[in-house]
């Protein structure tokens, strides 16, 4: 992907197609698909005895006495990407924050209920949060990287965690990250530029360098593509294809096609509760669900 | 009721609703315009008069005194005027009657007091920095006695006017830039009068001030915002430290008098007990500012740190703090200007003595300069008048370049996201 980003402004209409490369024109299909490819990796992983990578047991959250989640228990697979759906409000971007603990940062929030990563508890005394967070990394709803360069910005996580031995070894890491999010051939000539001079798109790829830069193993995205526009949303997906065999991934999304055309396991939360959860390719076309049904179908969301 | 009001938007009477409108947003105009112009009036105003009767204060009037040493009545031997002592061996000699003498030989019985404090300062220098001029009747220039200064400015009384008017038919009149003002401390002399020791000791004590309050203050500000736990003591604490920003603050200088020089016995008059006690007074206001200042950094930002794996305290001193430094930075320099225009605390620890000799350190006796304008203006000797005026300008002066000097420091570490 050379082409140049637009701006979030140009509408998609504009978007010259023979510009754009030839799985873009497929993202774009209103009609949800689950693409032949992520059906046969769905066979690979149907070993029944596989260990999940994170595992949620009945977990509840309350802001204050408002509760927001309800025994909410989901396994997350390596090596897939696990879609979180559902309406505004209904607990998904709550859910995913809990999964790095995100939460501890909200005074009156409590989590009750277990969740395990590599079957260790992460609320658990021997589990430091901030190891934590630098093994289950995140991406945010909006492009947040740091006001320093770009450099800086991807060297921050390996420099505070002390994972490089020298300069060389930093600038190494940061080339990779950079890399590995497609950023490298845009940005490789300005890496002394503010990370905030970037576009949109650019900065969220950015801030997905910057998440993979710590080598997490796990990596949450909440509505990564929500504040860009769809050239800059096509690139990202991409990339989560490109990730998703290193790094389990886990997004939440309001967008339902992005879902079917990125993840391999889809839940689907309403009201705080998991309504369903399973293979993409069946919440999609065949939920067992009648609420499951009503979202996918557009009756209400 | 409905049916009276106009609906469409051509009704005459629709267009007169809109131009009530115009007409009501050109009257807010025209107030806030008057408002700003009466503030540029006063602004205006202040700087005339200051300027007016100020710069009088820099401007020195010195007359020629043709000084004839061998007739004097000075014992004074040039080859014993060698070496670091000198000044001290002629402050044991009479040069003030020596100068009179010399003036009534000149000018006439009018010009006794002619020549005042700064005359014999200017002299005691001339003859350190060349002992030789003792063994001839050299013509010097001696500024004179502030009578004289003033009659030679505006009207005094005929006695200085005649005399004045005699020097300058002799050519024996110039005026010069008053560099006494500048690098002298107080006397009770207004002509040998400067705002040296004033200076220095404000430069010192806003140094204490200021290595006290800020630090303090942000710590505060960076506990109380992002660690202190949310409950009923922080609350107190926070409700505490915003009334403590509107206490008066000859109240604070009443608390240092109690507390630092009662029971902790520090040195009275000192800049260390006037910073002790407009660090206090600067503190709250540094806290209230820090505090609003942390509070704009985005927490997306902090997400971003923490979400790479960033302690508590690694997300404060990474980023939140130098995000919030520039308005931190607007916070103190607030805090700063008005412990430095203040008066009344330091009244009350003792600042306000007649101090004629510059500190020597943060414990020795000192004044500031809001102190000394305050002591001048008190002054009955009408030299005292544009020297109160004149050392106005100087502590606006300082105000300005310690306010640009913190502008320049927040643009330095502005950043933008």
């Amino acid at each position: 992907m050379d082409m140049k980003e637009k701006s979030p402004m140009t509408p998609t209409t504009t978007v010259p197609q023979p510009e754009l490369p030839p799985e873009s024109t497929e993202l774009h299909a209103p009609r949800i698909d689950v693409s032949a490819e992520a059906k046969i990796e769905e066979e690979q992983v149907l070993d029944p005895n596989r260990e999940p990578k994170m595992r949620a047991d009945g977990v509840d959250v309350f802001y204050g006495d408002k509760q927001a989640l309800k025994g909410v228990s989901i396994k997350i697979y390596e090596d897939l990407v696990t879609a979180f759906i559902g309406p505004s409000g209904c607990g998904k971007s709550t859910f995913l924050r809990c999964l790095n603990r995100m939460n501890d940062t909200i005074p009156t929030a409590r989590v009750t209920g277990k969740i395990t990563l590599d079957n260790e508890d992460i609320s658990s005394s021997a589990m430091d949060v901030v190891q934590l967070r630098a093994r289950v990394g995140m991406v945010f709803q909006k492009p947040n990287p740091f006001p320093k360069s770009i450099f800086e910005n991807v060297a921050y996580g390996p420099r505070i965690h002390g994972l490089s031995s020298s300069k060389a070894d930093l600038a190494n890491i940061v080339e990779k990250s950079l890399r590995r999010a497609g950023l490298w051939d845009e940005v490789k000539d300005r890496l002394e530029e503010s990370g905030t001079a970037l576009s949109g798109g650019q900065q969220q790829r950015l801030c997905i360098a910057r998440a993979i830069a710590v080598d997490p193993e796990v990596i949450l995205m909440d509505e990564p593509c929500s504040a860009l526009d769809p050239i800059a949303t096509a690139k990202i997906e991409e990339l989560i294809h490109e990730l998703r065999g290193r790094y389990s991934i886990a997004i939440v999304t309001h967008n339902m096609q992005q879902a079917a055309r990125v993840s391999q396991r889809t839940a689907f939360f309403h009201l705080g509760e998991l309504v369903e959860y399973g293979k993409t390719s069946e919440i999609f076309t065949n939920p067992r669900q009648q609420r499951t049904q009503d979202y996918i179908t557009g009756r209400y969301g | 009721m409905s049916s009276t009001v106009p609906t469409r938007w051509t009704d005459a009477e629709m267009h007169k609703r809109v131009r009530r409108r115009y007409a009501s947003e050109r009257r807010f105009r025209a107030l806030g315009f008057g408002a700003v112009s009466i503030s540029v009036l006063f602004l205006a105003f202040l700087l005339y008069s200051m300027g007016a009767k100020g710069l009088g204060g820099f401007v020195q009037h010195q007359a020629a005194l043709p000084i004839d040493f061998a007739k004097s009545s000075l014992f004074l031997d040039p080859t014993t005027l060698r070496g670091p002592d000198a000044a001290q061996t002629i402050a044991g000699a009479d040069l003030e009657t020596a100068i009179s003498q010399a003036a009534t030989a000149a000018y006439g019985p009018d010009a006794t007091e002619m020549f005042g404090d700064a005359a014999v300062n200017v002299l005691t220098r001339k003859i350190v920095a060349d002992p030789n001029i003792l063994n001839g009747t050299p013509t010097l220039w001696l500024p004179v006695s502030s009578k004289v200064d003033v009659a030679a400015k505006h009207d005094a009384d005929a006695k200085s006017e005649h005399l004045v008017n005699l020097l300058k038919s002799r050519n024996a009149l110039r005026a010069g830039f008053n560099m006494e003002f500048l690098t002298q401390s107080d006397s009770t002399d207004p002509s040998a009068a400067g705002v040296w020791g004033a200076l220095k000791g404000t430069f010192l004590t806003i140094l204490v001030t200021i290595g006290l309050a800020f630090p303090v203050g942000v710590l505060a500000a960076v506990y109380l915002e992002e660690f202190a736990p949310r409950n009923r003591w922080t609350d107190a604490i926070e409700v505490s430290i915003n009334n403590l920003a509107a206490v008066p603050s000859i109240i604070f200088g009443l608390l240092g008098l109690a507390v630092f020089l009662n029971v902790m016995n520090l040195p009275r008059s000192a800049p260390l007990v006037g910073g002790l006690t407009l660090a206090l007074m600067t503190m709250p206001v540094i806290v209230i500012a820090g505090r609003n200042a942390i509070k704009t950094v985005p927490p997306s930002i902090r997400d971003a740190a923490l979400g790479v794996g960033a302690s508590k305290m690694q997300v404060v001193f990474h980023h939140v703090l130098p995000l919030a430094l520039p308005g931190i930075l607007t916070g103190t320099i607030i805090g700063m200007a008005r412990a430095l225009g203040e008066t009344a605390p330091l009244l009350m620890i003792g600042m306000r003595a007649f101090i004629a000799a510059p500190p020597t350190g943060i414990a020795a006796p000192a004044t500031v300069l809001p102190v000394q304008i305050f002591l001048w203006s008190d002054e009955v000797d009408r030299g005292f008048v544009e020297k109160t005026s004149a050392a106005i300008i100087v502590l606006l002066l300082f105000m300005l370049l310690m306010n640009g000097l913190a502008i320049y420091l927040r643009n330095r570490f502005e950043r933008r996201w």
